[in-house]
């Protein structure tokens, strides 16, 4: 069996299982953020009628967090969080994440940071990058409101169809300048925004088992936007590590694909051959080498989101812009993905040197990438983003463009005021 | 039997459907307004009612692909309209079902925009061209939920069996 036939075999009392089968899988964490308001609502429907109190299966195993429109952009935003948070206390919620700076950040890098999650784990989140966390070797898919409160009233997720696993096999180092970003860029652009519609995609080749946690992140944290239902790569030393470091003291325990594990597609990358890659509008698999784009004048840079607003992004951010401004015509909004984050980058002089540059650091949250809460476009301005989408209307106006990249390219590009190369001597 | 409205291409996603800056009107009640709000006069047809409920909508591959938010899919539930793709990506599929939306899969549809669209059995046929088409049954999995009237009334029965009401 592959890793998710495994997890979903495990989940569902089974002793196998195969792609097509149908399943209720228990479910181990049950995420939301502000979109908790509609899950509530839901929720209370399922009840109503029936003659019984609303009861949650396990408020242990539900996890709510902040993070789309922080701190409220609107009276209508701040009143549905209200009513979150009046939920979560009456309940008994403690994986609850608020508005501050002692705790917050984006769901999906909190999940990560607070060591919610385990190898082997059945996650859903009403979110479509709860992909993210099957780089702890788990299986996370995103859900709607509607599934979540079904989940909340029972823990299992009803009628799941087992999925094929698409394998895909990294192999090499990548050159310098060239980052995880790049490589799942690169793999977005060849198998299409639909190329792993209703699959799995398991990561797996050297180049992943020299990954550090926070680019496994980004590789699973995009495998959507391929159609996949989740991204997932082995746990490993590099897994429990990350885990063990989050606080997790219970043993770690990895559930690894079988050997005669049946995908159905195996596809090899040579990660050496890369170079950096941009995302161009308006569909992510819209995918070119640099040295073809180079050039597109940028209004506006972000560095941040659940994709990419990592210490190492930061840190990789900050040594492009060291002593440096940001060119006049551009602007820079730089939004760390959690609080954590934001403090270590304080900490480490990433800020200074940010704030010195010109770039404006935003509080930790989803800010503009998904154009519900500040840094929106003007009409016929382009963006340059390290976010995970670039859809005609994405950053708030559909007047606007977005190109997708890496941090190092995004900070070489606010220097430039022009899509440019983070190696020196190639512009 | 009803009239094409609108064809759009591939790859049409949830914030083309229902635009990220409205996601905090989460009601299925008040979500329609919205519908492909950047879509501006499909928007306005489809809120004054010149396109009336039961319109069609066609697409090409990946209908709904992107974010989670069911908005897009309680927005078309609001207008009743029918949506006939060649396919569709997984959570917006899954959505639609869930809250009791009819997705139509149909790979080899050919329609333009005016056209009288009629199902029979499981046959689009545009009337206009006199040309039928076969579809594609959602997936076994889900049958059950859109069966039910959707996942809200599936999800209240296993309820009432697990607390034994």
């Amino acid at each position: 069996m592959t890793i998710v036939e495994k997890i979903l075999a495990r989940a569902s009392g089974q002793k196998s299982v195969k792609p097509g089968d149908v399943l209720e899988p228990e479910v181990d964490v049950a995420m939301s953020h502000e979109n908790a308001a509609l899950v509530i609502n839901q929720y209370d429907e399922v009840f109503s009628g029936t003659g019984l109190e609303t009861k949650l299966w396990n408020p242990d195993r539900i996890a709510i967090i902040f993070d789309h429109r922080v701190p409220a952009e609107s009276s209508k935003t701040a009143t549905n969080q209200k009513k979150i948070r009046n939920f979560v206390k009456k309940n008994g919620i403690k994986k609850f994440h608020d508005i501050r700076s002692d705790e917050g950040g984006i769901c999906h890098q909190i999940i990560a940071e607070y060591g919610y999650i385990r190898p082997g784990y059945v996650v859903v989140g009403t979110d479509s990058h709860t992909t993210t966390h099957g780089a702890f070797g788990a299986f996370s898919f995103g859900i709607g409101a509607t599934e979540m409160a079904s989940v909340w009233a029972l823990g299992v997720v009803l009628n799941v169809e087992v999925p094929e696993t698409i394998k895909i096999i990294v192999k090499g180092k990548l050159p310098e300048n060239v980052y995880p970003k790049d490589l799942i860029l690169h793999i977005i652009g060849k198998i299409s925004a639909q190329g792993a519609n209703f699959k799995v995609i398991e990561f797996h080749g050297d180049t992943i088992e020299n990954m550090p946690m926070s680019g496994r992140l980004v590789l699973c944290n995009m495998s959507v936007e391929a159609g996949a239902t989740s991204g997932i790569i082995p746990g490993d030393a590099e897994t429990a590590g990350y885990l063990k470091a989050a606080g997790v003291t219970d043993k770690i325990e990895n559930v690894l694909p079988d050997a005669d594990a049946k995908y159905c597609g195996i596809i090899e990358i040579d990660a050496s051959k890369l170079e950096p890659q941009i995302a161009c509008p308006h569909t992510v698999d819209n995918v070119k080498p640099i040295s073809e784009v180079k050039g597109v004048k940028i209004d506006q840079i972000v560095i941040g989101s659940c994709t990419n607003g990592r210490i190492d992004d930061l840190e990789i951010a900050a040594g492009i812009l060291k002593g440096k401004k940001v060119a006049r015509e551009t602007r820079m909004l730089i939004f760390p993905a959690s609080w954590s984050i934001y403090k270590d980058a304080m900490k480490k002089g990433y800020l200074e040197i940010f704030s010195e540059s010109g770039a404006i650091i935003m509080n930790p949250g989803c800010g503009c990438c998904l154009g519900i809460h500040q840094g929106a476009l003007g009409d016929g301005e382009v963006a340059l983003s390290t976010t995970n989408r670039n859809f005609k209307g994405r950053m708030g106006n559909p007047k606007g463009e977005v190109y997708l990249c890496s941090p190092a390219v995004a900070a070489a590009s606010a220097v430039a005021g022009y899509i440019s190369s983070p190696v020196k001597g190639e512009n | 039997m009803a009239k094409v409205v609108y064809k759009f291409g591939d790859d049409i996603s949830t914030d083309a459907i229902y635009p990220g800056r409205y996601m905090a009107t989460v009601l299925p009640t008040e979500t329609p307004q919205f519908c492909f709000a950047d879509y501006t006069e499909l928007n306005k047809k489809l809120n004054s009612g010149e396109y009336p409920k039961g319109s069609v909508i066609i697409a090409d591959n990946n209908f709904g692909c992107g974010s989670s938010r069911e908005q897009a899919a309680s927005t078309i539930n609001g207008h009743e309209l029918v949506v006939i793709a060649k396919n569709y990506a997984r959570i917006f599929l899954q959505n639609s079902i869930n809250l009791g939306l009819n997705l139509i899969t149909c790979p080899d549809l050919e329609a333009s925009v005016g056209d009288d669209i009629e199902l029979e059995g499981k046959e689009v046929v545009n009337k206009t061209t006199g040309k039928r088409f076969g579809t594609l049954p959602l997936p076994e999995a889900r049958m059950a939920i859109v069966e039910a009237g959707g996942l809200i009334p599936y999800t209240r029965k296993k309820v009432m069996e697990k607390y034994k009401v």
